[in-house]
């Protein structure tokens, strides 16, 4: 209780002091068997990562597996039930303040103050973060440039559309050049371009920055981050930058065939016993080639089926018509990762 | 205390951009005028004593009406969320907030100063009581705004935090006009709970610490108990 009302004068490293702490071989955010329990509900369990300083981290998930809850203790607004949250070396929990004041955080709903007008709203938030002036004026115009709100800025939040709503939420977040940003969906509810458009700022801001976001959109994260982490009930399930992920699934990549002339069982039997291949499925014919069957070809591990099976083709003079190696995409990685059996 | 300003300014700020302060004021004036001055004529006493007399009562369903969406709104909305996660102290919040209520009482008080000022016109006003009461009227202001953030605190729907708040202070102001029921053992201290029975006291003109001590302590344990329900939060 006490300590609630007595803060110490912790002052997070800045400049010189960042870089020094940045060669000493801190990560910028360090956590350690991060565990959130709602009352008997396990919402985060035992995560650990690391993040480097500059990376865009992507945090993915089904909804509910934990994203928001982690991202809300990273931000100091939820305690954690046990484990330690580090931010360069410092321990979150024991300054609050001082690392409040260097991190900005876009909640999913975005919950401005509907009543007031945009200018008031970035000034608020800046003297709340103790700018003064010259430095004041210099940050409020440099986060309304960057976020293009110039033309709205005498509007009342309340008539804003989404799209600009989102923008002051990013600007809110900007406004005090913090050396981490925390954004939790920050493209939901808006338009294709606006996305694009939200996408160039993260990808832009994280040239200097610590980010991180949440999204359930894949194509969002392989296209915005450096690294993606996928959550699922409460723990981390995989971790790595999109190609990476996806290379580790391609060892398992299948084979798709399709056979003029042929009869399934036939080619099943003798496909089989062509060594690598341990399964062989049939997928639905087309309809437009009477005598065609179509199969799935899954090998052991990342042995090439290619080869062994264009010389048994050959051998039993079946007619190709086609063939092709299927790519795990980003979607069947999530899929498999974090489906319910 | 930068930040408390920064904080108080947004609220008192925000009262009178929605029409919140200024219905609250009119209904306020309203009451109080009618209640007032529908009676000072027959009893052809240039005094105030009416009005003060009524203020607890007037306050208990004015002031929780301010307070109810300092809190409860920005659970509701989502808000808090971004406002704890700024670099503020629990502390500053609520401080800036029971300020940004109280401020609003204060304006709320300043267009009744026309009462004294009339009545003085009229006849020979005792001004002695007068300002006792505004004093007074200061203190209970504070102290139910202080309880109205505590009921604000406690819920998201700013309807049961009205309600709650309201319940509270007309429970302090009815205290001591129901010491007929309690048993006489007791009788004082009950009594010495009542905020009616200290605003009388520092209305009649006489400034007690013990009131003003009272008021202060009401005010401590509302803004304590508020910081204690938003740190549950967590």
């Amino acid at each position: 209780m006490l300590s609630y009302f007595l803060t110490g004068n912790f002052k997070f490293p800045d400049g010189n002091l960042l870089d020094e702490c940045i060669e000493k071989g801190f990560s910028m955010i360090n956590v350690q068997g991060l565990t959130k329990y709602f009352h008997d509900f396990c919402a985060v369990d035992h995560v650990d990562f690391h993040i480097q300083q500059g990376e865009i981290v992507g945090l993915l998930g089904p909804n509910g597996a934990g994203k928001t809850t982690t991202l809300r203790i990273l931000t100091g607004y939820l305690k954690p039930t046990s484990g330690s949250v580090k931010i360069l070396d410092f321990d979150l929990m024991a300054n609050p303040l001082g690392i409040k004041k260097r991190l900005g955080y876009l909640p999913e709903s975005i919950p401005l103050y509907k009543t007031m007008l945009v200018y008031d709203f970035l000034l608020y938030v800046a003297t709340i973060h103790g700018l003064v002036q010259p430095q004041l004026t210099d940050r409020m115009n440099e986060a309304v440039k960057v976020c293009g709100l110039r033309s709205v800025m005498h509007k009342p939040i309340s008539e804003l559309s989404k799209g600009f709503q989102q923008r002051l939420g990013l600007a809110h977040v900007l406004i005090h050049d913090p050396e981490i940003l925390i954004l939790d969906e920050p493209t939901s509810g808006l338009d294709p371009n606006q996305i694009l458009e939200i996408r160039g700022l993260i990808r832009e801001i994280g040239k200097k920055k610590t980010v991180i976001l949440s999204t359930h959109i894949l194509s969002e994260a392989e296209a915005t981050c450096d690294r993606m982490m996928i959550i699922h009930n409460g723990g981390i399930v995989a971790d790595g930058t999109p190609d990476s992920l996806k290379y580790q699934i391609d060892k398992q990549g299948s084979l798709n065939i399709t056979l003029e002339k042929a009869q399934f069982s036939e080619v099943k039997s003798y496909l089989e016993n062509i060594p690598g291949i341990y399964e062989i499925e049939k997928l639905p014919t087309e309809q437009n080639i009477p005598d065609s069957i179509s199969l799935r070809i899954k090998g052991i591990g990342d042995v090439d089926m290619r080869r062994s099976v264009y010389a048994a083709i050959k051998e039993k003079d079946w007619t190709l018509l086609e063939m092709s190696l299927e790519k795990q995409s980003l979607e069947n990685i999530f899929k498999d990762l974090t489906q319910e059996n | 205390m930068s930040t408390i300003l920064s904080i108080w300014h947004r609220e008192f700020k925000d009262y009178f951009v929605t029409p919140i302060a200024y219905l609250v004021i009119a209904i306020f004036l309203l009451v109080t005028g009618w209640f007032f001055f529908s009676t000072f004529f027959l009893k052809n006493q240039a005094s105030l004593r009416d009005f003060f007399n009524l203020l607890p009562l007037t306050f208990s369903f004015v002031i929780p009406a301010l307070t109810m969406r300092l809190l409860a709104e920005e659970f509701q909305q989502g808000s808090y969320e971004l406002l704890i996660t700024l670099p503020v102290k629990g502390r500053d919040i609520i401080i800036g907030k029971f300020l940004a209520s109280f401020s609003v009482v204060v304006a709320l008080l300043i267009p009744t100063l026309v009462y004294p000022l009339t009545v003085s016109y009229l006849g020979n006003l005792d001004w002695g009581p007068v300002i006792g009461g505004y004093i007074g009227a200061l203190f209970l202001g504070g102290s139910f705004s202080a309880l109205g953030l505590l009921t604000s605190s406690l819920t998201r729907n700013q309807i049961i935090a009205f309600i709650l708040g309201s319940v509270i202070c007309f429970a302090l102001s009815l205290l001591d006009k129901m010491l007929v029921f309690i048993p006489h053992s007791i009788l004082e201290v009950v009594q010495y709970l009542g905020a009616g029975y200290h605003f009388q006291n520092i209305a009649k003109g006489i400034l007690d610490t013990r009131d003003i001590l009272y008021f202060l302590s009401l005010i401590f344990i509302g803004l304590y108990l508020t910081s204690l329900t938003i740190q549950s939060r967590e």
